[in-house]
């Protein structure tokens, strides 16, 4: 890479402007307002909280595969699951699917330079590590006890102090997520590249603004559950004591008016990425474009109104139930349409097996799997059985982890040679995908059963009559565990040595495949014109792209228009 | 790769910053602003479904006042008028009635501060008093936080606008900001003072 320093000579005024030709490692570790920098600092600084949470996942599961409490103390035990939680939700997949994707993409994919508020974005990473550090500094004081949800009344009695942290740092979380997303919407509503239509805004584009869109909407009112929580802690307040006047079910109301929307912060991005990785290793124009960028917004609409079928078994009257069981089958309408667009998109093309694409499919399946299992717990009747079983656990791993996690990898496999330059070896991805597919099923699979039998989650002892699926469980999260190496091994070795990658290793057609790999950092020297819509394939874009690495593609589109113009005309 | 992404010839931005587009910080604000107004929007829910489940609202021994924060209300009610005027006189290119009326913003500012505090200090329950106490010092606080940081804002522009050019009739975004984070805190206040004065003594 070259290292030169641009001086500005032109224009002595502009100072803000200046900036070196590519960024060094160095300022990968510092405050800076690169959108493509940020992306990456978000993407790492999330993947390093994924393996912490990921050794708590397994100090749990060893601890559970033997019924009794006989490997961690069961305190230990309430903070690893209660920080498990809380570290992969709040510390890896939001700020890797939204702040890592979302930052690195965005502008890319609708031709603008930046972010709108660079400065803001980058105060909103660094919200992240103080974030992170308060969860983990919260240890010293016994750990948070109370599950992800703290609920009043155990988040009230037990270890204040590290409840205490642990409410700061989602408060800085919230505000960072918060931040992130004002950036989101008034860059894609404003910035565009002018000659781009809203008809060939990519897709992930779509599912990040309905993504922003629900997250300035949701999460404040859990900003105001926590700071309510926080004064009923620390300053005597009675806001969730009933003895008092308080009310406990107020809190889960606040509470879940977020956390249910969270869960389409987590999955909405990932659809996003489903959409910009099929298509192109399918070589077909996504199926319904229209409907599934509209889906999004629906899902973003529909998922504020679903909150309370976390709530069945909390007293909900008779109505309430009734309502919030229909509103929530009602989400799964815009859910399916995306899965068949994509099985549609699927459906006669020319399939190449990457490992994103790998990832992809695996995420299809399991998502459905995950799906109907949030179908049938949003049905009140069956949901007042397995409330608190591990079903539900299985069923939000079949979700976060088959979808969401597998979303994320696919997302790295086909993006890492845009933000790095380099290819990855696929051969270590197929590894990581047959390894990681066996054990997300080995361990989550028998979690449905287990919670149908009655076996009550978040707790570290269990009725022996439960033991064998539980070895199931574990030996498949070891498996899960193993699997993460090959990926890391993988990424760490391909950024310093893989083969050079080209600009447009997919020969995909959306813009950020128009830059050099990795971009520049203004992104392009000349902004591009768009002449086409992201998912035009088979029509003759792209063909004679010197970077196109598979001949067989251009013969399929050889019948299409004569591609005298690869991608995009160059102004 | 390709090092450069300047053109060496020409200017690689135009001033003053580091941005080519169009100046968005207005949209962002507002996008800013309607995810805080949810905030308090929880606020305001909590405060209605504890107040549902009261037997008596307020508690007996908690009395309202109303004279006092019905003055304040004026007062801070009256500002967002005194502050437009200070946005009608920069958008005539007139620093120094843009001065004059957020001086006078700020003073009023300073006042409805006060006036919380000293309202704060002549009640007689506290915080942890009881349940409606609780919602009455966190909203009205937490809305006080906001009058504060909008009063930062008032004096940031004024700080700011010591220095000849840097507003004009032309650019004035941050005078602008402050101004709509100003109604903002204004029309909480509203929905406030109706909650927890007027539909507690009504």
């Amino acid at each position: 890479m070259e290292t030169q320093i641009i001086s500005n000579t032109t224009s002595p005024t502009s100072t803000a402007t200046e900036h070196p030709a590519a960024w060094k490692w160095y300022d990968y570790f510092r405050f800076n307002v690169d959108h493509k920098v940020i992306g990456i600092q978000y993407l790492v600084t999330s993947f390093v909280f994924y393996l912490i949470g990921g050794l708590m996942a397994m100090a749990l599961r060893t601890e559970l595969y033997t019924p009794d409490p006989d490997v961690l103390n069961p305190n230990l035990y309430n903070a690893f699951m209660t920080n498990h939680g809380t570290i992969m939700i709040f510390l890896w997949i939001v700020p890797a699917a939204i702040g890592g994707f979302g930052n690195y993409l965005i502008p890319l994919m609708i031709g603008a330079r930046d972010m709108a508020f660079p400065k803001l974005n980058a105060i909103a990473f660094w919200l992240n590590p103080p974030a992170g550090a308060l969860l983990l500094a919260s240890f010293l004081f016994g750990g948070s006890q109370s599950g992800w949800t703290a609920y009043p009344p155990l988040s009230l009695i037990t270890a204040n102090t590290a409840q205490t942290l642990w409410i700061l740092s989602i408060v800085l979380v919230g505000t960072s997520s918060i931040l992130g997303s004002v950036n989101f919407v008034v860059t894609i509503l404003k910035m565009k590249v002018p000659s781009m239509q809203w008809s060939q805004l990519p897709l992930f584009c779509w599912a990040i603004l309905a993504t922003s869109v629900l997250a300035l909407l949701s999460t404040p009112v859990l900003a105001a559950g926590l700071v309510l929580l926080l004064f009923d802690i620390n300053f005597g307040t009675s806001f969730f004591k009933p003895d008092a006047g308080g009310n406990v079910v107020l809190y889960q109301h606040l509470f879940w008016f977020y956390s249910h929307p969270a869960v389409y912060l987590m999955i909405l991005p990932i659809f996003g990425i489903m959409s910009e990785v099929i298509p192109p290793h399918a070589r077909k124009p996504i199926f319904g474009y229209k409907a599934i960028a509209y889906s999004s917004l629906a899902i973003c609409i529909v998922g504020l109104f679903v909150w309370v079928h976390h709530m069945f078994t909390s007293g909900t009257p008779p109505w309430m139930r009734v309502f919030f069981t229909v509103s929530t089958l009602i989400v799964a309408v815009p859910t399916g349409v995306k899965i068949f667009g994509w099985v549609a998109t699927l459906w006669g093309g020319k399939i190449r097996f990457t490992s994103a694409m790998l990832f992809a499919l695996g995420l299809l399946s399991m998502f459905v799997i995950g799906g109907l299992g949030g179908v049938t717990l949003g049905t009140a009747p069956f949901d007042l059985h397995v409330h608190d079983t591990y079903y539900v656990v299985g069923h939000f791993h079949y979700v976060l982890f088959g979808g969401s996690v597998f979303g994320i990898y696919a997302g790295i496999y086909h993006w890492f040679p845009k933000m790095t330059g380099r290819m990855m070896n696929e051969r270590l991805g197929q590894l990581h995908f047959v390894l990681t597919f066996i054990g997300t099923h080995l361990t989550f699979l028998p979690m449905h059963k287990l919670g149908l039998q009655g076996m009550p989650r978040r707790v570290a002892m269990y009725d022996p009559q439960f033991v064998n699926l539980n070895h199931l469980c574990t030996v498949g999260a070891f498996v899960l565990g193993i699997s993460v190496l090959p990926f890391f091994i993988n990424a760490v070795w391909s950024w310093i040595a893989g083969a050079k990658a080209p600009d447009n290793p997919w020969n995909a057609l959306t813009l950020e495949w128009t830059t050099s790999s990795p971009p520049p950092v203004e992104n392009w020297e000349v902004l591009p014109v768009v002449t086409h819509g992201p998912y035009d394939y088979g029509m003759g874009y792209g063909v004679s792209h010197d970077s196109n690495p598979d001949a067989n593609d251009s013969s399929d589109d050889s019948s299409a228009p004569p591609a005298s113009n690869p991608i995009l005309a160059l102004d | 790769m390709q090092g450069s992404t300047l053109d060496s010839t020409q200017p690689p931005h135009p001033v003053p910053a580091a941005e080519s587009h169009a100046d968005l910080r207005v949209w962002g604000l507002l996008t800013f602003l309607a995810s805080e107004s949810l905030m308090f929007g929880g606020f305001f829910a909590a405060y209605l479904v504890l107040r549902g489940g009261a037997a008596e609202w307020p508690p007996a021994g908690t009395e309202v006042e109303l004279l006092l924060p019905t003055l304040n209300t004026l007062v801070l009610v009256s500002s967002s008028f005194v502050i437009h005027l200070g946005d009608t006189a920069i958008k005539q290119n007139n620093v120094a009635g843009l001065r004059k009326w957020y001086i006078l913003t700020a003073l009023m500012g300073s006042i409805f501060l006060i006036g919380q505090i000293y309202e704060y200090l002549t009640l007689g329950y506290g915080l942890t008093s009881n349940i409606f106490s609780n919602c009455f010092y966190l909203m009205t606080g937490f809305h006080g936080l906001h009058v504060f940081v909008g009063l930062l804002l008032i004096l940031g522009v004024l700080w700011r606008s010591r220095q000849t050019g840097h507003y004009s009739d032309a650019q004035h975004v941050g005078v602008e900001m402050a101004e709509i984070y100003w109604h903002f805190v204004d029309i909480i206040w509203i929905v406030l003072f109706t909650l927890l004065y007027i539909l507690t003594v009504f």
